[in-house]
């Protein structure tokens, strides 16, 4: 490629005809401003956002975080259960998706047979390719009865009984239709994507390393505590962020199955609830002539924006300073 | 603890993790295989309450806004990620680079709300021109960030050849490098394709949906993934058997569409040795 690029900078030695320089020219050109285009692109989003949601911030200053009501005709907008709804449903979802996907994939790269592998890989990526809408449509007929009938009930006669924590388990189900179901149907959505990245950072582990461990006589749990997990942590740490963005971003399959806010924010997950992304999806056709409650979902948009693609910035480079401090340990070793 | 326990624990943790592909998979196959017919396909709905009817339009308004998206997306992608391959080289496409993968994780409602605020509210209409906007922005990163890596797997023998023979760059991309990442290039587009088409809040936000087929740009018009978003939520019970019948077939046309492009990609690897 440096041959390609030396040539081109040259100009005129090889190529030749005018057309063939004007041609490289054109193109340096346009694929640059394609490229740019990318970097317009977040800036636009950042841009429309805040001058569409400037109304609302201006209006009510940043108190909208603490008021809990939303009253749209006397036009008193506060976003606090919608910003705790969105919080508490990705929180659920973290606690659960991280630990399996962690055990799937270190299943795929310390235990599984090699025949297995890719087959495990494609259900993964079968996993992540389902749209939330099916998501959504088997949450509310699958999932919620169930929740409500079986499972919830029986984590509020055990977990619930529990002094202190239990009070998270308190309460009639509604149903099913709650923030602990959002949680749960978000953990399976979140999964995919944190162990497909955590597999890429458990691979990268020098072999050197490892063997060196086996050969002293460590078990393989041994091995995985002491080694591949410490070396991999912050890579592992950026998978579980990016799964998080995921999962803040989330807007279809949450807002079929969570119930709506009851009115007020309590500590029972078996809640009703909301999200920042569902309250936009249920309340922006009647505020397309609403200036102010218009103004006020595309503010909560660009909050809810800016603190997922921070998420995801943060969790990139994360995952990038794993990866380069993997290969630089591994030249050291092998040298 | 012991290799066995670990061992078992790890298998445990596998299984668990697919097991819920299987279940939901298995339920929507289930639940929609009795619903696909021929009216299904081809009719429009019928008035609540009566038997039969489809959502064609459902399936030729996903096709159009999906299809306006790919066409949008592929040129602003392929071109971005040519330059990251082949030209650029400092600061500028590091953070380009960066960028788009971190647009990979825009929330689709953010995209949503970003076309609603600058085309919808604007002209006053939901249109399908405006969902296309929006999935666009969700495919572009897609296409523009995967392209890049087919592109450089492309050997550099190739492209030294084609130089040595006198050609000038932009024709060694274009006549020699694109051509051999052909298959790669096809796989990215056809996993965007597959995210487009399983989105629903841009279009939710963009281009509501609606009961009748719908061919004109400028008109509300209805994707699969909105039907099955509306009929999920109502109280109307042919609906829900419905909404099953329309996530088979969307499941079955993103899975086949992401799998099939691995499996392609594979062979034609296969085919190049």
């Amino acid at each position: 490629m440096s041959l390609t690029r030396n040539t081109a900078g040259a100009g005129t030695p090889l190529a030749g005809s005018r057309r063939a320089r004007l041609g490289d020219v054109l193109t340096n050109r346009i694929v640059a401003v394609a490229a740019a285009a990318v970097a317009a692109l977040l800036l636009l989003i950042i841009i429309v956002l805040a001058t569409g949601g400037s109304k609302a911030l201006a209006r009510f200053g940043f108190g909208f975080f603490t008021s809990t009501k939303w009253i749209p005709t006397e036009e008193i907008f506060g976003a606090a259960p919608y910003i705790f709804g969105t919080l508490i449903t990705s929180a659920i979802a973290l606690v659960l998706a991280v630990p399996v996907a962690l055990g799937l994939s270190l299943f795929v790269t310390e235990v599984c047979p090699k025949p297995l592998r890719t087959p495990i890989a494609v259900l993964s990526d079968m996993l992540a390719a389902i749209p939330s809408v099916v998501y959504g449509l088997w949450g509310i007929f699958v999932m919620v009865p169930w929740m409500g009938a079986t499972l919830e009930p029986f984590l509020g006669r055990t977990i619930g009984k529990v002094p202190g924590f239990g009070t998270l388990f308190h309460g009639n189900p509604n149903g099913g239709y709650n923030i602990f179901t959002a949680g749960v149907i978000l953990a399976v959505m979140i999964l995919p994507i944190i162990s497909s990245i955590s597999r890429e950072v458990l691979s990268a582990v020098p072999r050197d390393l490892k063997d060196g461990a086996y050969a002293l006589g460590s078990t393989r749990f041994e091995v995985v505590r002491g080694v591949t997990l410490p070396f991999a942590r912050a890579g592992l740490v950026g998978a579980s962020v990016l799964g998080l963005g995921r999962a803040l971003g989330e807007t279809i399959a949450v807002s079929m199955v969570i119930g709506g806010f009851s009115g007020h924010i309590g500590f029972s997950l078996f809640n009703g609830g909301d999200s920042i992304p569902s309250l936009i999806a249920s309340n922006f056709n009647e505020a397309t002539s609403a200036g102010l409650e218009r103004s006020m979902l595309v503010a909560l948009a660009l909050i809810l924006v800016v603190i997922s693609l921070g998420f995801a910035a943060l969790a990139r480079l994360l995952v990038r300073r794993a990866n380069r401090q993997m290969r630089a340990s591994f030249a050291r070793a092998a040298a | 603890m012991t290799n066995r326990a670990f061992t078992i624990l790890l298998w445990s943790a596998g299984i668990l993790a697919l097991l819920p592909l299987g279940f939901i998979v298995g339920y929507v196959v289930l639940k929609g295989v009795g619903i696909l017919s021929i009216h299904f396909f081809t009719k429009t709905p019928a008035i609540v309450g009566q038997p039969g009817g489809g959502i064609a339009q459902a399936f030729l308004g996903s096709a159009l806004i999906v299809g306006m998206a790919t066409l949008f997306s592929i040129p602003l992608g392929l071109l971005a990620a040519v330059y990251l391959a082949e030209y650029g080289t400092g600061r500028f496409a590091t953070v380009v680079r960066f960028l788009s993968e971190v647009l990979l994780s825009t929330p689709s409602i953010v995209a949503g709300v970003l076309v609603w605020t600058v085309v919808v509210v604007r002209l006053h209409a939901f249109s399908a021109f405006a969902g296309a906007l929006a999935i666009t922005v969700l495919m572009w990163p897609i296409i523009a960030r995967a392209s890049e890596d087919v592109i450089r797997l492309v050997p550099i023998e190739l492209r030294e050849a084609a130089t040595a023979l006198g050609t000038p760059k932009w024709k060694v991309v274009l006549r020699v490098v694109l051509p051999a990442a052909a298959s790669g290039l096809t796989n990215t587009v056809l996993l965007a394709v597959a995210r487009g088409l399983g989105e629903t809040a841009p279009v939710l936000l963009t281009s509501l949906g609606s009961e009748f087929i719908n061919w004109s740009p400028g008109k509300p018009t209805d994707t699969l993934s909105l039907r099955i978003y509306h009929y999920a939520l109502s109280p109307v019970k042919s609906w829900h058997d419905i909404a099953w019948g329309a996530a088979l077939s969307l499941l079955a046309i993103v899975l086949v569409l992401s799998i099939g492009a691995r499996y392609l990609v594979a062979r034609s690897k296969k085919g190049a040795q």
